[in-house]
């Protein structure tokens, strides 16, 4: 396929930008050849040429970016399977270093597996896809991904994609293909049944796609493990496990045991599209009438809207083929078409429905944090369904506060769009404007001027969407529209105000604390020096004066549940289903004279121990309600 | 080993000498500092305090002690008597709470080391006070006082607390002060001639109650006072007490509770009159104040330390064009000199006192300030031949 009978469009504009840049490069040679000469040049350019030669736009700017690309789209594309296909994501990610430079990557999911007869073209071409089409919130949405990524290992390594799959009812099947990119085009390598690899699956069913390809693997911040964190956070029913470079498995436990809910899909909105979009649409329609067009694909356009549109249409353009809703589509121009586009947009029509949108939700949301970052107050808030350009859209925000966070650096903010984590163009990104923009002083926490707050805070924000507005092609920032800025300031706000009350709370009960103790440190001298004067037992002073001064400070004491659990039922907070506290991960207060380091450490070590490990599990299942397999990660 | 100058001397030594061996009291040691049976009181008091903490903890209640609060609010000026009195408002300090908790716990540790000296009649400087108190708290790194300084406040506290005063406590301050005269004295059963003093004169010591010094012989008609120990070398070598047949004290500037008391004691149980010679500043003035009525932090302690009859001789801003003063000896005054002059002029004491009112206005309007060492540059000793025998004699002074 190429870019001319590419069946470009859908509210996303990002491929038409794309086209743009790849006319540009046609006319841009400047030597002085002639029509003649020029013509024996000109000719078509296949989209995977064109991505070839820009891998930039797909994410695959340099080695150490490619490889986190590769396996975000391989396991990205797994859970939309798994979720598709009704099934508990398991997935495993293999990182198998080969040379300091070469990787072979393999992802392996328990999906509803591929067809043979379509596997060709999804790893072989790229816009190949079974979601760009529809409007269903998922993860991908433009059927680029893994084929771009098996498009660069070849390009790196000349090795094939490997693809291993296994559907319900046949015996697995392995086929090595690489993609033709002058045509944009499968060829295939080697292509057998394979009944071996079927104990890859033991649930009879699911993919593993190997790619070799050129890399470079580093730890922390946008780095792979970075990424499956993430991940987990924001796909808490998932379960991961991660066999890095050092051949160490790391494991991604579930946080929850449900699968969120289908998302449904729906056709798009009238106010949601171009102008280009709507010509594509008409010219690929199975209506013959305009008035059935409008109705069948359009969500929200009933027989009278439709009959509405067409009638201002004809108003605009008296000249036009335009005759109201009888109007066959055939005879739909250009000038037709902009008239009908001038109509959507002057014509009220009801929102597009919001039920196609599954957000996390903020139990998930909180047990998928929980089971990732060590902190001791964790809030979250959904915000309602939204409309930005007539795509519904749903904001999600969560936070987490102290514990082993530190301190002294800038607040995290880890952003997600339809459960996807972005690690890259932070700052390009809406949400991270939206967090910038929070006055988070209210809520207690320092903020510089026009930067994010400074403290232990982590911040995940999460777009739902059947159409997120990405900046680009390798889908990394979400552009930033009012409407979604908006949404998200509401709901930072709806969880720091949260954390302010935490956090005056938690500075009340330390004062209490501190005053018992500058108490404790005077009534032993002062029982002393009484008993030396009056004779009275100092003892008796001592343990009286004790006993006053705790309850003068009762407070700062903890209050126990009938599991011996600590607990603090003496605020709004304790009601709050949307807010966790974990108390063995307040810092202590003999703790904060301690440098952080060694504060650090004593926490770890507090990890480890299985006593401790215990009161995390239980708040844990308490975000759940349900029994949660595992809670602790675990290096095996 | 002093030679006998003169006659009189040697008779009043005589008269010393017999008295010494009358002295019934003396002992080798230490001296009683107040009497047994006021040490008694005191310690019933102390005990008294700490039974109350007692008791109150021991009920669950809050333990507290009110202290009577020692500032300008609560000070008033008792005009018939003429002297600051302390009024009736206490501060309560209570140990549970977080401000006051430590400094609670540091009354009752000073409560109970002053009760250990009374008991041991001992006697020890402020700063062996604070010594003895000082340890590590138990359990913490945080030390009973971080400084003398606080312990000095909170003795303070416990003087006006306990209603006894700090040689009551057992407790003295560094001595400072030191008078020559025509007066023989017994220290602590010591006899001493202030007549035979030298040229350093006999250090007034800090606690001059009735039971540590009785006047034995006293021969002197008045009491010159003077702010600081250069012009009294002054006025010693120039053998003025003798001339004069006074008494001559300095009390290094602020005079210093020793001082005081003896001061109010001369005034009082010899009858003598009490001259000041001061500076002629805001600090001289405020000096003169505290001679008179008392001082603020102390007001507790006015009726025994005041001298309301104690009168100003000099320097007074009239003097530079009186006695013709060289324009050198001018010191400009500064901002916090002028506010400070202005405060003075308004103390009640001063308010009803016109020729006051007429000083402190000459002083501003001159716009500088003079020191008693300004006389010096009409003649070394013009301020003890000319300067205050003329003003004695004309009773010319300010009051
Ligand atoms: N592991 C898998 N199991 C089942 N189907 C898969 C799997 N991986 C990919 N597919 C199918 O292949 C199609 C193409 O995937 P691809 O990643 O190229 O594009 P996409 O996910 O639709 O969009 P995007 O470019 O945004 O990732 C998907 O739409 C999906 O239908
Ligand atoms: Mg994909």
């Amino acid at each position: 396929m190429s870019i001319a009978t590419a069946p470009t469009g859908g509210p996303g504009t990002g491929r038409k930008n794309m086209a743009k840049a790849a006319a540009k490069k046609k006319t841009k040679s400047r030597s002085r050849a002639s029509a003649e000469e020029m013509a024996a040049r000109q000719r078509e350019i296949s989209v995977s040429e064109f991505f070839a030669k820009n891998r930039h736009l797909l994410g695959f700017d340099n080695p150490r970016k490619a490889l986190l690309t590769t396996i975000k789209e391989a396991v990205d594309n797994a859970l939309d399977a798994c979720e598709e296909g009704g099934v508990l994501p398991e997935i495993e990610v293999k990182l198998l270093q080969l040379e300091e430079t070469r990787f072979k990557v393999t992802v392996r999911d328990n999906g509803p597996g591929i067809v043979r007869k379509q596997i060709d073209n999804i790893f072989g071409k790229l816009l190949y896809g079974s979601k760009f089409h529809r409007m269903k919130m998922s993860r991908g949405q433009q059927g680029i991904g893994i084929s771009a990524a098996g498009m660069y290992g070849l390009m790196t390594t000349g090795k094939p994609v490997k693809i291993i799959s296994k559907t319900k009812r046949k015996p697995a099947h392995e086929v090595t293909l690489k993609i033709d990119t002058s045509k944009n085009r499968p060829e295939v390598v080697t292509d057998r049944e394979s009944p071996d690899a079927d104990k890859y699956f033991p649930e009879g069913h699911g993919t593993m796609v190997t790619i070799e390809m050129e890399g470079r693997y580093q730890k922390g911040k946008q780095s792979v493990d970075e990424y499956l964190e993430q991940t987990a956070i924001a796909n808490p029913h998932a379960w991961f496990v991660y066999i890095n470079p050092a051949n160490e498995t790391i494991e991604f436990p579930r946080g929850m045991d449900e699968l969120p809910e289908e998302a449904k899909e729906i056709k798009p909105h009238p106010k949601g599209i171009e102008l280009g979009t709507l010509i594509q649409m008409i010219e690929r329609t199975e209506s013959t009438k305009l008035g059935g067009f409008l109705q069948n694909d359009f969500c929200r356009v009933g027989q009278q809207k439709a009959s509405e549109l067409c009638k201002t249409a004809a108003k605009t353009a008296p000249n036009s083929n335009l005759k109201g809703p009888q109007t066959y589509v055939s005879k739909m121009g250009h000038s037709e078409a902009e008239a009908l586009y001038k109509a959507i947009q002057d014509t009220r029509i009801t929102a597009p429905p919001t039920d196609c949108l599954v957000p996390i939700g903020s139990r998930a949301m909180l047990a998928g944090l929980l089971k990732e970052v060590k902190a001791e107050f964790f809030s979250a808030a959904t915000r309602p369904p939204a409309v930005y350009r007539g795509n519904p859209f749903q904001i999600e925000v969560a936070i987490a506060y102290g514990g082993q966070l530190s301190s002294d650096e800038s607040a995290r903010v880890l952003r997600f769009a339809n459960r996807v984590p972005l690690l890259y163009q932070q700052s390009a990104c809406s949400s991270f404007k939206a967090v910038m923009e929070t006055s988070w002083k209210n809520y207690g926490l320092a903020q510089p001027r026009n930067a994010l707050p400074t403290g232990p805070l982590v911040v995940l924000i999460h777009m739902a969407s059947v159409w997120v507005p990405f900046t680009s092609e390798s889908k990394e920032a979400i552009a930033d529209y009012d409407e979604i800025r908006k949404e998200m300031r509401l709901a930072l706000q709806e969880c720091g105000r949260k954390l302010g009350i935490y956090l005056r709370r938690r500075s009340r009960m330390k004062k209490e604390a501190e005053r018992r103790s500058i108490f404790e440190r005077y009534i032993g001298e002062i029982a002393t020096a009484c008993e030396a004067v009056t004779g009275s037992d100092a003892k008796k002073i001592y343990d009286a004066l004790q006993k006053q001064a705790a309850k003068k400070t009762a407070e700062a004491d903890n209050k126990l549940d009938e599991d011996g659990q600590v607990v603090r039922k003496t605020s709004r907070l304790d009601d709050d289903e949307q807010v966790i506290i974990v108390e063995d991960a307040i810092p202590a207060i003999d703790d904060d004279e301690a440098t952080d380091d060694l504060f650090g450490d004593a926490r770890s070590r507090l990890r480890r121990d299985p006593g401790k490990k215990s009161s995390r599990k239980k708040t844990a299942k308490k975000a759940s309600k349900k029994k949660t397999r595992k809670t602790s990660r675990k290096t095996r | 080993m002093a030679t006998k100058k003169t006659a009189r001397k040697t008779a009043a030594k005589k008269a010393t000498k017999k008295t010494t061996r009358k002295s019934p009291s003396r002992k080798k040691t230490t001296g009683r500092t107040v009497s047994a049976k006021r040490d008694k009181e005191t310690t019933g008091k102390i005990e008294k305090l700490c039974t109350t903490v007692v008791k109150s903890s021991l009920a669950q209640k809050d333990p507290f002690l009110d202290i009577p609060i020692r500032s300008v609010s609560n000070m008033k000026f008792n005009h018939r008597e003429r002297i600051l009195e302390m009024g009736d408002n206490t501060q309560r300090r209570t140990l549970f709470n977080v401000g006051q908790a430590r400094k609670f716990m540091q009354s009752i540790l000073l409560s109970k080391g002053c009760r250990e000296l009374i008991q041991a009649d001992k006697t020890l400087s402020l700063r062996g006070m604070y010594y003895m108190s000082l340890h590590t708290i138990e359990g913490t790194n945080e030390k009973t006082f971080n400084d003398q300084s606080e312990s000095d406040g909170i003795l303070e506290d416990l003087e006006v607390t306990l209603d006894g005063l700090r040689e009551e406590l057992h407790v003295f301050a560094k001595k400072r002060g030191t008078m020559v005269g025509n007066i023989t004295i017994r220290d602590n059963g010591d006899e001493i001639d202030c007549r035979r003093m030298g040229t350093g004169g006999y250090a007034i010591p800090s606690i001059c109650e009735p039971s540590v010094i009785q006047f034995e012989k006293c021969e002197a008609d008045f009491v010159l006072h003077v702010e600081k120990d250069t012009v009294w070398s002054r006025f010693n070598e120039d053998r003025f007490w003798e001339q004069h047949n006074c008494i001559l004290t300095e009390g290094s500037g602020q005079p210093p509770r020793g001082v005081r008391r003896l001061l109010a004691r001369l005034n009082q149980e010899l009858g003598l009159p009490v001259y000041c010679l001061l500076d002629c500043d805001p600090w001289g003035h405020y000096i003169y104040s505290v001679i008179k009525q008392g001082s603020i932090n102390l007001a507790f302690e006015s009726k025994r330390m005041a001298v309301p009859e104690a009168k100003f001789i000099g320097i007074r801003a009239g003097d530079y064009d009186d006695c013709e003063l060289s324009p050198d000896v001018r010191i400009a005054l500064n901002e916090r000199d002028i506010a400070r002059a202005k405060q003075i002029a308004d103390y009640p004491w001063f308010l009803d006192r016109k020729p006051w009112q007429i000083e402190i206005r000459k002083m501003l309007a001159n716009g500088f300030k003079m020191e008693v060492e300004s006389l010096i540059t009409k003649d070394i000793s013009y301020v003890s031949e000319v300067y205050v025998p003329e003003r004695l004699q004309a009773a010319d002074f300010l009051d």
